[in-house]
């Protein structure tokens, strides 16, 4: 079992959003966390980064707890995640930027990193000296992925990647996370767009105000009644 | 003939400028803060290069970068005892600190070094060297040849090291880079601590062109620091060179050839022009505040 969450409580103050929360991810899968807006995926990928803490619970990687790990060490541990909204570094070359992404990993490796990241996105090896600022939305988010991959990552966690993109980029994007995962990647996908994630994931979690209400094979779960009412669109 | 030598010394103090202004605009920059505590480093690291030299005899050049060390550790210091724990604090709250900081600092240096004025020893000696009939001291030069040094050095470090670039990266989204594994604390530490020994640096030339030392020494080139880091557009690096060595100049220019008294009033009043006109500063970027 790559990673493996039990029972984590998260708050905000006293705005509890994320209630007794457990999920586990295996070896070469995806995994999605769906639900609607506000339900708490993003605290719970904050909370397995190290950004926020849970009450009790665990989070285990890797066999290791990392519920009070700090987030480089977690990511030295190859865990990362390309988040919400993208946030590259805007001011940064592309290059810079996918420098970043190997922060954890030793220098010299960065030259065959990068060229199998170019292989993936090949717009990114034009624009290499380009401020990531002049990047289009879709090309941003083929830099946050690509930067998260410069860690060679053991489990990455992708935090709504197909967020405002027009449709044949999310399209594409989708096309790109099956690819990662059919050459072994392991993937935590969480998504609004419930009906893209559930079609190449193998299992789904469904999120409601901070609990998980459902979970089952992602297929199961594009065929459930309650599912497809809620977040497939009938 | 004497408007280059006015220009050359409006250069060289303007240099003292940027070298201090470098120091409130990289930690503008990183930690969101104007560190009004960073002119009065500039003090301390004066007092220990009087000291090494008048106490313990030890070489000016030796002086500068045991002074450098000091200042280095104790912005770290200010840093993780007034600064950090108000990381998610109001920048009122922040402010209100450093400012504190900076009396603490004065009042500390008050208790023990007296408020009694030093001479301090020009680093470099007194001397001058004529340049097709202009005598240009030895402080002018070796502050003018360390602000260049310390631009190409700034230059290569945030551009070019692993270190450098994660600085930037911390600068413009912390969150983000601290997902790429990147330790926040460090890198922000690390900023202090460059820029509180760029402060000592800053202070030793200083001195070594005016030299009386005394407890309130770093508060006005502090100020006037700050301004050219504002001038150049804070959080920028060339900004800051730029806004030090513009602000030294007309300085230079306003007591040469407007008036002594009103030279620092002349120097405000630019400032205040040019924000009006551009209120990011020569170099800044309109800043978007992030939620
Ligand atoms: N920084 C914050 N401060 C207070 N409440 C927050 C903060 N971030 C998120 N929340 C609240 O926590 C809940 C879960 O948010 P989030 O994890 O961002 O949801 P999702 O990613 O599923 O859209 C929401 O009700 C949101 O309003
Ligand atoms: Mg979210």
């Amino acid at each position: 079992m790559v990673l493996k969450v039990e029972n984590i409580n998260v708050y905000y103050g006293a705005i509890h959003a994320v209630k007794d929360v457990s999920f586990h991810v295996d070896e070469g899968e995806i995994v999605t966390l769906i639900g609607a807006n506000g339900a708490g995926k993003s605290t719970i990928l904050k909370t397995i980064s190290g950004l926020l803490r849970s009450r009790g619970g665990s989070i285990a990687f890797m066999g290791k707890n990392i519920s009070s790990a700090p987030t480089n060490v977690i990511v030295r541990d190859g865990l990362i995640q390309a988040p919400e909204g993208r946030a590259v570094f805007l001011q940064m070359t592309v290059e810079e930027n996918l420098e970043m992404g190997a922060f954890t990993r030793p220098k010299s490796g960065n030259h065959a990193r990068m060229e199998r990241v170019f292989a993936l996105f090949p717009r990114l090896k034009e624009r290499r000296r380009q401020p990531a600022g002049t990047l289009s939305g879709g090309e941003q988010q083929m830099l946050a992925m690509g930067r998260a991959l410069m860690s060679e990552p053991r489990l990455f966690m992708m935090d709504e990647p197909s967020m405002g993109l027009a449709p044949i980029l999310v399209d594409q994007i989708f096309e790109i996370i099956g690819d990662l995962n059919r050459l072994g990647g392991t993937i935590l996908l969480v998504e609004q767009n419930a009906r893209m994630a559930l079609s190449i994931a193998a299992r789904g979690y469904v999120l409601e105000t901070g609990r998980i209400i459902k979970s089952a094979p992602a297929a199961d779960l594009l065929e459930d009644d309650d599912v497809k009412k809620a977040y497939l669109g009938g | 003939m004497t408007f280059i030598l006015y220009l050359i010394n409006g250069v060289s103090l303007g240099g003292i400028y940027a070298i201090i202004a470098l120091g409130y605009t990289m930690v503008y920059g990183i930690a969101k803060m104007l560190n009004f505590a960073h002119g009065d480093i500039i003090m301390v690291g004066a007092y220990v290069c009087f000291f090494a030299a008048a106490s313990f005899g030890i070489p000016p050049v030796i002086g500068v970068l045991l002074a450098a060390c000091v200042c280095a550790a104790l912005g770290v210091i200010i840093e993780a005892f007034a600064y950090k724990p108000l990381r998610q604090a109001a920048s009122l709250a922040v402010l209100i600190t450093a400012i504190g900081v900076s009396y603490l600092l004065q009042n500390a240096a008050l208790l023990l070094w007296k408020s009694n004025p030093r001479v301090f020893t020009s680093i470099v000696g007194t001397g001058a060297v004529r340049i097709w009939g202009l005598s240009i001291t030895y402080v002018t030069i070796t502050t003018i040849l360390a602000c260049i040094a310390i631009m190409i050095c700034l230059t290569v470090f945030t551009g070019k090291t692993k270190m450098g670039k994660a600085m930037r990266a911390c600068a413009e989204d912390k969150n983000a880079a601290s997902l790429m594994g990147i330790n926040v604390n460090v890198t922000i530490s690390l900023t202090f601590a460059i820029g509180s020994a760029l402060a000592a640096v800053a202070g030793a030339l200083l001195c070594s062109a005016y030299p009386t030392l005394s407890p309130t020494t770093g508060s006005m080139p502090g100020i006037k620091a700050f301004t050219a880091a504002v001038f150049g557009g804070i959080g920028s690096v060339p900004g800051a060179m730029l806004g030090g060595v513009l602000l030294g100049i007309i300085e230079i220019f306003a007591k040469a050839y407007i008036s002594t008294q009103l030279s620092d009033a002349i120097v405000f009043a630019v400032l205040i022009v040019v924000l009006l006109v551009k209120p990011a500063g020569l170099l800044g970027r309109q800043v978007h505040e992030k939620v």
